[in-house]
């Protein structure tokens, strides 16, 4: 869903610019509550992989593809500020360097395809949790069902971006419906990437799973034998 | 101090890193050799715009002609080195940047395992 240049108009470009930049602030300042020593290098290893699996498009019918957008994926194995963020790299990097996503629309992709996949992803993984029985079987369901929903709320994002300042003279709700029908099928590679993803992680690491931190027993203090003081030479 | 808990935690901070390596091991076959059977369809946005007419007001990408531009490597004619050195590229960028990113604004006061430490020194009798 990466948006090429001049499909906004400068105005619209220049204002989502702004918003993605505070949010990307944002973000950095969430993530130092989600992040410390031993999770930080994780941060890079979901940018990688998303990075690498946003190259695995997968056809979903009639001509057209698909690719994971990861924010969902990201926000559930490292919290949603962080997840956010590794996504935010992973558009930047794309735009430098692979003129993939327009610079001037870095701000727009910024908004759809890592604040909001990442916001409205965590927030319904949060939601379907809330209503799962509260066991690490849940999270993969849960996660998957988050990315699933983030996929159209994104293209819906898009069509309003485009309603307020798109260059070419279009059938808004002609847009609309292609969009939000294609995504909905793209979403359900989402959903099942994003649930095996975190299945695989759980089945290995629950433990680096953010999602799942609340369902882990709580680290229990080890009685170990006193070092016997004075006596050991 | 060190008589206490490093065969656990260093243990666990090993497995860890055996963790990232064997994620970044993933990532790096997927970019490298996986993106080259992914599908050349348009994707969902580009093939709307097509159909819908969005895409007749699209630009050039103003960085176009740089050495990785759509994921191929410049001078590189093999179709599948040319896409799988763009990935593996990719993922060591982003891995870089994006851990870097985390590493600077990171926690530093009591990370866990030096809390864990501590509050094992304060059950002691």
């Amino acid at each position: 869903m990466h948006v090429p240049d001049g499909f906004f108009e400068a105005s619209t470009s220049v204002a989502a610019g702004g918003v993605a930049l505070v949010g990307v602030a944002a973000c950095l300042h969430g993530a130092r509550r989600e992040l410390d020593e031993r999770t930080a290098p994780l941060a890079g290893l979901v940018a990688a992989f998303v990075f690498a699996v946003q190259m695995l498009n997968f056809p979903v019918g009639a001509g057209t593809s698909g690719h994971l957008m990861g924010g969902a994926l990201a926000a559930v194995l490292i919290g949603p500020w962080a997840g956010a963020m590794a996504v935010a790299v992973v558009l930047l990097v794309q735009a430098l360097l692979f003129a993939d996503g327009g610079l001037s629309a870095l701000g727009i992709n910024v908004i759809l395809m890592a604040l909001i996949t990442a916001g409205v992803g965590y927030l319904v993984f949060r939601l379907v949790m809330g209503v799962l029985p509260k066991r690490l079987a849940s999270v993969p369901l849960a996660a998957g069902i988050g990315a699933f929903v983030s996929v159209p709320v994104a293209a819906v994002a898009f069509v309003g971006f485009y309603a307020i300042g798109g260059t070419a003279d279009i059938s808004l709700g002609a847009v609309a419906s292609a969009m939000i029908g294609v995504h909905l099928l793209i979403g359900i590679g989402e959903g099942v990437i994003t649930g095996l993803t975190i299945g695989s992680v759980i089945a290995v690491r629950p433990d680096l799973v953010y999602g799942a931190r609340r369902l882990l027993p709580r680290p229990q203090l080890e009685l170990r034998p006193a070092p016997t003081r004075g006596t050991t030479s | 101090m060190t008589t206490g808990t490093p065969t656990t935690d260093t243990g666990r901070s090993r497995r860890t890193k055996l963790f990232l390596l064997a994620g970044l091991f993933v990532a790096l076959a997927l970019a490298g050799i996986g993106s080259y059977y992914a599908s050349a369809d348009p994707d969902g946005l580009t093939k709307v715009s097509e159909d819908e007419g969005m895409a007749e007001s699209e630009t050039p990408h103003d960085l176009a002609d740089s050495p990785l531009a759509g994921y191929e490597t410049e001078d590189v004619d093999n179709d599948r080195l040319s896409g799988g050195m763009a990935g593996v590229v990719g993922v060591g960028v982003t891995f870089v940047v994006a851990g870097g990113a985390a590493l600077l604004i990171r926690r530093r006061s009591r990370p866990s395992d030096d809390r864990e430490v501590t509050e094992v020194e304060a059950s002691r009798p």
